[in-house]
């Protein structure tokens, strides 16, 4: 049998926007929608399993974002107290409390994750907090999606793609990052260290931009099967 | 493809910027009473040197902030990162772009030993 050309290996794969998924790369389920009855952009889609890298949607995490003067004490306090935990100064870094994650974006910004649905709440709850202190916050939820990507070759996967060193020796547990995959702007979390030498990743992807994502995360996770 | 030191987030590759072209260009207080050719400087006119240049960067991709640089314009080597409203950082006038500025300082030292072996 004739090797398969690029272009049916990456139809096999999903890679192409206007191709519809191969089959056994979807799944039979209704797939993710939201309380609006909204689908996510990669609902239905199913990744690799059982081989040394896994990844999946999480479709409608809660997502805001904050932006104020990290100078000032009021700002700080009321900010940290709604969220009941300090918010992180030191570059690409972020926080976990009580279900929420403070991402360290720019020195005067953070992007919080929460579980869905909760970032309405959030939203008013901060906006009451920063009454009268110069600051902003912005429900950004439906502007992005996020891909966990993990196993053993979950680094290397994301190496393929992402110009960071995501070495242990340099990037750990605890950091994130905006950055590129090939031509996508992402934004990275490293957000656990695995025993076996791998890790866990939640890698924020602009909506329209997440089926470009996954199919290269697709097609890169070949060489390992699953 | 440069490695650009983010003054917050730190070495990454040059993908993840923009340039902003030279820096330090003051937008003038009175625009109403400037001549054609006075704003044209303003707008145009660049020093555009062979060697040492003062520039804008935004690390689009990362944190998103704009921060000042010092690029050699021959060897591409950057003498120094920093922040907007930071002081421009002086360049010795006989640094000549070929190593960075830790290599320029440690053999500067070197030849400025006391035993006087060097040099
Ligand atoms: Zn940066």
């Amino acid at each position: 049998m004739a090797e398969p050309g690029v272009t049916q290996r990456l139809a096999a794969a999903g890679a192409a926007f206007t191709d519809p998924p191969a089959e056994g790369t979807v799944s039979t389920e209704p797939g993710a929608l939201d309380a609006a009855g909204t689908r996510s952009p990669l609902s239905g889609l199913l990744g690799p399993a059982g081989g040394p890298v896994t990844f999946e949607e999480r479709p409608f995490v809660g997502k805001l974002t904050l932006r104020g003067d990290p100078s000032n004490a009021d700002f700080m306090a009321a900010a940290g107290k709604v969220l009941g935990t300090d918010i992180p100064t030191d570059p690409c870094r972020f926080v976990e409390h009580d279900g929420f994650r403070v991402h360290w974006i720019g020195f005067d910004n953070w992007l919080i994750h929460v579980p869905e649905g909760a970032e309405g709440p959030l939203k008013t709850k901060l906006e009451a907090a920063l009454e009268g202190i110069h600051s902003a916050i912005v429900d950004v939820s439906d502007y992005y999606t996020v891909i966990r990507v993990q196993g053993a070759k979950a680094r290397r996967l994301l190496q393929k793609g992402c110009p960071i060193d995501l070495h242990p020796r340099t990037f750990g547990p605890g950091q994130c990052a905006g950055t590129v995959f090939h031509h996508a702007a992402i934004f990275l979390a490293q957000t656990d260290a695995d025993t076996d030498g791998g890790a866990s990743y939640d890698i924020q992807i602009r909506w329209s931009f997440a089926r470009y994502l996954w199919d290269y995360f697709v097609d890169g996770a070949r060489e390992w099967g699953g | 493809m440069l490695t650009i030191k983010c003054p917050w987030c730190g070495e990454r590759e040059q993908i993840e910027f923009t340039a902003g072209g030279e820096a330090h260009i003051a937008r003038p207080e009175n625009t109403a009473e400037l001549s054609d050719e006075e704003w044209g400087a303003y707008i145009y006119t660049r020093t555009n040197p062979k060697g040492v240049h003062y520039e804008r960067w935004v690390h689009s991709h990362g944190c998103g902030k704009w921060f000042n640089a010092v690029r050699h314009t021959v060897t591409d080597i950057f003498w120094d990162v920093y922040k907007i409203g930071e002081e421009k950082p002086a360049v010795p006038e006989d640094w000549d772009g070929a190593t960075t500025r830790a290599q320029y300082q440690a053999a500067t030292q070197k030849t400025a030993a006391p035993d006087g072996n060097e040099k």
